[in-house]
């Protein structure tokens, strides 16, 4: 009886540690490959961190990767400000209206963002017109472009909390339906903000072809730019770039793990005396 | 806590005119009127599907009337949002905020209402005394009973101290012992702050039990509003005496008020059937059994439920009847035994249907 059951841990850890290692070499080779590559001296040995000083001195660089930034800061506020609201809203009182407000924001992953960029570009004439050339009116775009992800985030998280009776005892209570929002909803549907909020950085750190053909310059468009000049900056860049959407995924995992943390450590307790429990975390 | 410690409120009168409301082709409600007396607690008590819930909602605002009005004190309220109503609501399911801890929730409103600080902090310890959970303030809903849940949610209610109380049965998720437990808990508070509350239930007893007054419900409307006993002794209508308590139906014939009903004759309460065919209302207390070789009934069962005891019957002419006795008497009939039915009564409600 344990023997088969021995022989079955070891053969699954084995297989564990063999998928990890794989899947490991996987990543982390180009990753490995492009930090070499940067840091390579100009004779062809030695080392060198000109290229990752770009980063932080070269002026069109900088611009670029401030501009993503800000980019991303203005697409999440955009995202939650826009879908939040509306999600609520449509959940409480519209509910006739929720398959069409689905569709709607799950359109943009049906079209190919070539398509987007061509149908929308006459519009961003006259957005243009209106609010001037800088690159931070990509926002808009943007917003769209993160809608189908953000959505399901965000529509999984409202799933698994009882909207209608919270927002009706906060009303009750004398909320306004801002404070409902603000007070009610939000709070508990953290991990999914927080999720919605980091796919959607990082769609707008790596995005392209909008940013390209709409002629604005974000960091990919410099990024592709030094490809052809500067080969070094441009896979510093695009490291920095990756690293900075790890980071920003670590801490998400972390910020879930202490909300989740929170509530569980409360219940242990009572999760103890279960003799079933046990055997869960045993 | 006594209750000169509570800051309480005189409770208002609420009255509920002419409701209407319909749901894609279901009347919900079809006109109810209901009047709550400064500081009574009313119960709404009907059958599934009456429109118990639907008349809450619109007392609270978290829904619109077709047609109607609400009026709290002298105010009209039907046209005012939830949030300026100033009620305090206990749902059916669990509604406490997650992400807030017992004391947290119990000072949401006050919060919203810029009480300050310490002020708020101390009166929500003093509602959750109130309900006898100031021990548990500092936990998260995850970690509280059903129970508790409930009575955080009614101190909540209350921290407000609302104009009304509205409770849409609030202990049906519970089980039958902390249910009567915590019913009692809610008749104390409420006693206790003197606030006008609308208790919605479709549990009879909770209803007959802790209100000063019950009305029940048919089809969206209201049937009787009465007081337990009289609800239970004098129903004004066939559904009510029906719906009430346990109920024999025994075809009868009425003569100028008069019914006979098993070999006894009778005077009939309702006026709507004053001669012919009609059935009687008949209690299973009003009936009493009695063996004896002569009688032409027989047993069918005998159940002991400890202070009373139920014998259900059939007569010669093949109507089941039920039967209460508090004796321990009756629970030495046997199954089968000859027995004669007696009517202790002397007025009935008869029903032409
Ligand atoms: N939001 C709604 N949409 C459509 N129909 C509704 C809605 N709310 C209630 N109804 C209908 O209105 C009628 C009354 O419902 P209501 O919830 O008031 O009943 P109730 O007396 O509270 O019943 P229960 O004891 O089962 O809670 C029912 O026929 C119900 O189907
Ligand atoms: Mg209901």
């Amino acid at each position: 009886m344990t023997l088969p059951r021995q022989r079955r841990a070891r053969r699954q850890r084995a297989f564990r540690i063999v998928t990890f290692v794989v899947l490991g070499a996987f990543f982390l080779i180009p990753l490995v490959s492009m930090v070499d590559f940067s840091t390579r001296g100009t004779a062809g040995s030695g080392r060198t961190g000109e290229a990752w000083g770009a980063l932080l001195h070269d002026p069109e660089l900088t611009a670029a990767i401030i501009t993503s930034l800000e980019l991303a800061a203005l697409t999440v506020i955009g995202m939650v400000l826009l879908l939040v609201p509306t999600m609520v809203w449509v959940r409480l009182r519209v509910q006739w209206a929720a398959r069409m407000v689905e569709f709607l924001c799950l359109l943009p992953l049906t079209i190919p963002a070539l398509v987007i960029v061509v149908g929308i570009a006459p519009v961003y004439a006259w957005v243009t017109y209106f609010l001037g050339g800088s690159a931070l009116t990509l926002t808009f775009a943007y917003v769209v472009l993160v809608l189908p992800y953000a959505f399901r985030s965000l529509d999984a998280g409202l799933s698994a909390i009882d909207l209608t009776t919270l927002s009706e005892a906060a009303r009750s209570l004398g909320a306004g339906w801002f404070t409902v929002i603000a007070r009610v909803v939000v709070p508990n549907i953290v991990s999914a903000l927080l999720s919605a909020a980091f796919i959607s950085v990082a769609l707008v750190l790596g995005e392209f072809t909008f940013a390209s053909l709409l002629h604005y310059d974000n960091l990919q468009v410099v990024i592709a730019f030094f490809g052809k000049s500067n080969a070094k900056v441009s896979v510093s860049a695009s490291l920095a770039a990756l690293i900075f959407g790890f980071v920003l995924l670590l801490l998400l995992s972390l910020l879930g793990r202490g909300r989740k943390g929170r509530r569980t450590t409360a219940i242990e307790p009572l999760a103890v005396t279960t003799p079933a429990g046990k055997e869960v975390k045993g | 806590m006594s209750a000169s410690a509570l800051e309480t409120r005189e409770g208002v009168e609420v009255r509920l005119e002419g409701l209407h409301r319909e749901f894609s082709g279901v009347r919900a409600l079809d006109g109810l009127d209901l009047t709550l007396r400064p500081g009574e607690l009313v119960a709404l008590l009907g059958p599934s599907g009456c429109g118990k819930t639907t008349a809450l909602r619109l007392v609270a605002g978290l829904d619109d009337p077709d047609s109607g009005r609400v009026v709290v004190g002298d105010r009209d309220v039907t046209h005012v949002p939830a949030n300026r109503r100033d009620m305090g609501m206990v749902f059916q399911a669990y509604s406490l905020f997650p992400h807030l801890t017992a004391q947290q929730n119990v000072e949401f409103g006050l919060k919203l209402r810029r009480v300050d600080r310490s002020k708020r902090a101390g009166r929500a310890r003093q509602m959750l005394e109130l309900v006898g959970l100031a021990s548990q303030a500092d936990r998260f809903a995850s970690q509280l009973s059903g129970g508790q849940q409930q009575r955080v949610a009614l101190a909540r209610a209350l921290a407000i101290q609302p104009a009304v109380l509205l409770l849409d049965e609030p202990l049906s998720a519970l089980d039958a012992k902390v249910r009567a437990q915590l019913r009692d808990e809610i008749r104390r508070v409420q006693l206790e702050v003197g606030t006008t509350t609308l208790f919605v239930t479709h549990d009879q007893e909770e209803a007959l039990s802790i209100s000063d007054r019950v009305g029940v419900m048919n089809q969206g409307r209201l049937e009787q509003l009465a007081p337990p006993e009289e609800l239970y002794t004098a129903p004004s209508t066939a559904f009510v005496a029906a719906f009430v308590g346990l109920m024999n139906r025994i075809p009868c014939r009425v003569e100028a008020g008069r019914a006979s009903v098993l070999g006894a004759t009778v005077r009939v309460t309702d006026r709507s059937v004053t001669s012919g065919e009609g059935i009687a209302m008949v209690r299973p207390e009003q009936l009493v059994v009695e063996a004896s070789d002569a009688g032409s009934a027989e047993v069918l069962q005998v159940s002991f439920l400890g202070s009373v005891t139920h014998v259900r019957v059939r007569t010669a002419d093949g109507h089941e009847l039920l039967s209460q006795a508090n004796g321990a008497e009756a629970a030495r009939l046997t199954v089968h035994t000859p027995v004669r039915v007696r009517l202790v009564a002397d007025q009935l409600l008869v029903s032409s249907d």
